[in-house]
């Protein structure tokens, strides 16, 4: 299973490289070098960091409905780029949106670990999340309202939806390592989230430090999830998708998820990213736009296929 | 062996252990009972270390719970949660396999054993979701024979068993305690309780109310204190027919 997918995802990875506005094929080393290659490893951090991050949550809060977008980060990082943007830093500083995204990612991070921290419980994780996702939904929305001028409004939204778009080395280096730091905690919780199975009573029975286990997959979530957020946008229903699909042929051990749920979400954001460039639109399909398009349909299989299980 | 003096748990300002001492002999089967909100789950959860109590110790062959890792105290006392079930179809062996965890080992030797010993073998590559009841419950108690602790603290593990099942899972239980391990049980059902145990306690309200061998402790006087209902001498369920 995890080497199909990993194929599956190299393939996938090597096909990006090759599609583009110039062209298919290698038409140009700098194209190829600049434009697809720094866009193609985004693609794969983005998807892979959801991919994870929504296997951890599922397992460590029990329920197949949990996504990363539960976290908050997203909506932090979300905020840290509008105010970016509405400050006008994004103007005259091309870093300023991703940096931006960044610090809202880590400070919405920051104050959900701290609420969460002091009941230790997969369910106050959830609480705090809900609270710092509305708090920074509400507070882009009061950007979006005394938006600057109608530019900047329609930059903010089309940012907000997610895309790789015009992407380059300088973002890889800001979310790489970000990503691949959360990646390594997430990659580790496997015999803890399996132990949480039974609930959180018999993992603390069983030797399994509960509280700092939740800790360590809300830091590995929302460094995973917050960088990708940040030099990419919103892409959305990955975390939540990836795992569900994968549990249906992988089995549900939470354990056995992870690496195949960063596979496939980095598979997905890959073939989601190369399926926007092959749309004959004028502009891009936002990234965010089809794999919600693509979520939706899969989520709603996943209800009526499994009724009212949890 | 596992020893508690002078347990004092309180919740919400109501003191739900109220001075509780007893020791739990390893080789004996020991059944807590008492109506409800007696203090059975609070106690159980005390001894295996996983509510810290307000005052009181409680030690595991002499050595205190709170000054042990808990990776130590969980190869130490495997615990058993009432109503426990699975939150993913995990196979039967894979939730047997978590026993193992304290150890860091995969255990093939013990989750073997332990399957076998709760009659699962032909069932260790089932989900467990798709099992009964009553087989799932035995998934459980494998995970909790595979941990090889010495200590065994389950809570109601005969809750809504049919009686054959009941039987089959003291009896299980019985033989684990002659093998040498401390093995206490939370039940509802006295005539469990009076057919298997080596020794009842009978917890009201937060408090040792009576303690000792089914017949010393199975009286009307008991049942009518503890349980608030009158019963003759001859309807006392000691033994099933």
């Amino acid at each position: 299973m995890t080497r199909t997918l990993a194929v599956l995802t190299a393939a996938l990875a090597a096909l990006s490289l090759l599609v583009g506005q110039a062209g298919f094929g290698v038409v140009d080393g700098t194209i190829l070098w600049e434009l697809r290659a720094p866009r193609t490893l985004l693609a794969l951090a983005v998807g892979a960091g959801l991919g994870a991050s929504g296997a951890a949550l599922q397992g460590l809060l029990r329920n197949r409905l949990a996504d990363p977008g539960l976290l908050g980060v997203t909506g932090g990082a979300s905020l840290g780029a509008v105010l970016a943007y509405y400050y006008g830093l994004a103007a005259f500083l091309p870093l300023a949106l991703p940096a931006g995204g960044l610090v809202g990612a880590a400070v919405a991070s920051g104050a959900i670990l701290a609420l969460a921290s002091r009941t230790g419980t997969g369910a106050s994780l959830v609480l705090a999340g809900i609270a710092v996702s509305s708090l920074a939904g509400a507070a882009v929305a009061v950007a979006l309202s005394f938006a600057p001028n109608p530019f900047a409004l329609a930059e903010i939204t089309v940012w907000l939806l997610g895309s790789l778009e015009d992407r380059g080395w300088r973002e890889v280096a800001l979310a790489l390592p970000a990503v691949a730091a959360g990646l390594a905690l997430l990659l580790g919780l496997g015999r803890r989230l399996d132990a949480l199975s039974l609930g959180e009573a018999t993992a603390a029975s069983l030797g399994v430090d509960v509280a700092a286990t939740v800790r360590r997959a809300a830091a590995g979530a929302a460094l995973a999830v917050g960088a990708g957020a940040a030099v990419a946008g919103g892409v959305g229903f990955v975390g939540l998708i990836v795992p569900n699909l994968l549990r249906l042929r992988a089995g549900e051990r939470p354990g056995a998820l992870l690496l195949p749920s960063a596979l496939g979400g980095a598979a997905l954001v890959v073939a989601a990213d190369i399926a926007v460039r092959l749309v004959p639109l004028q502009q891009e399909l936002r990234l965010g736009v089809l794999t919600a398009l693509l979520g939706a349909p899969l989520l709603l299989h996943l209800a009526v296929a499994h009724g009212g299980r949890p | 062996m596992i020893a508690a003096r002078g347990l004092v748990v309180t919740r919400g300002g109501r003191r739900v252990l109220d001075g509780v001492s007893l020791v739990l002999e390893s080789g004996a089967l020991t059944a807590l009972a008492g109506p409800n909100g007696a203090g059975k789950t609070t106690l159980l959860s005390a001894l295996a270390g996983l509510v810290v109590p307000d005052r009181g110790t409680v030690s595991v062959d002499g050595v205190a719970l709170a000054s042990l890792h808990r990776v130590e105290r969980a190869r130490r006392i495997a615990w058993l949660e009432q109503g426990a079930r699975a939150a993913w179809g995990l196979t039967v062996r894979e939730i047997a396999a978590l026993g193992r965890l304290p150890h860091g080992d995969a255990g093939a030797a013990e989750v073997a054993a332990a399957l076998e010993a709760c009659g699962l073998e032909a069932l260790a590559g089932r989900r467990v979701d798709t099992l009964s009841g009553g087989e799932a419950r035995r998934a459980m108690l494998a995970r909790v024979l595979a941990t090889g602790a010495e200590a065994l603290l389950l809570d109601e593990p005969a809750a809504d068993l049919d009686p054959a099942q009941g039987f089959a899972l003291m009896r299980l239980l019985r033989r684990e305690a002659e093998r040498g391990r401390t093995v206490a049980v939370v039940l509802h059902d006295l005539s469990l309780a009076a057919r298997f145990a080596d020794r009842i306690v009978l917890l009201a309200e937060g408090r040792i109310a009576a303690d000792g061998a089914a017949a010393t402790v199975m009286t009307p006087e008991h049942a009518g204190r503890v349980f608030g209902v009158r019963i003759g001498t001859d309807e006392i369920p000691t033994v099933l027919p």
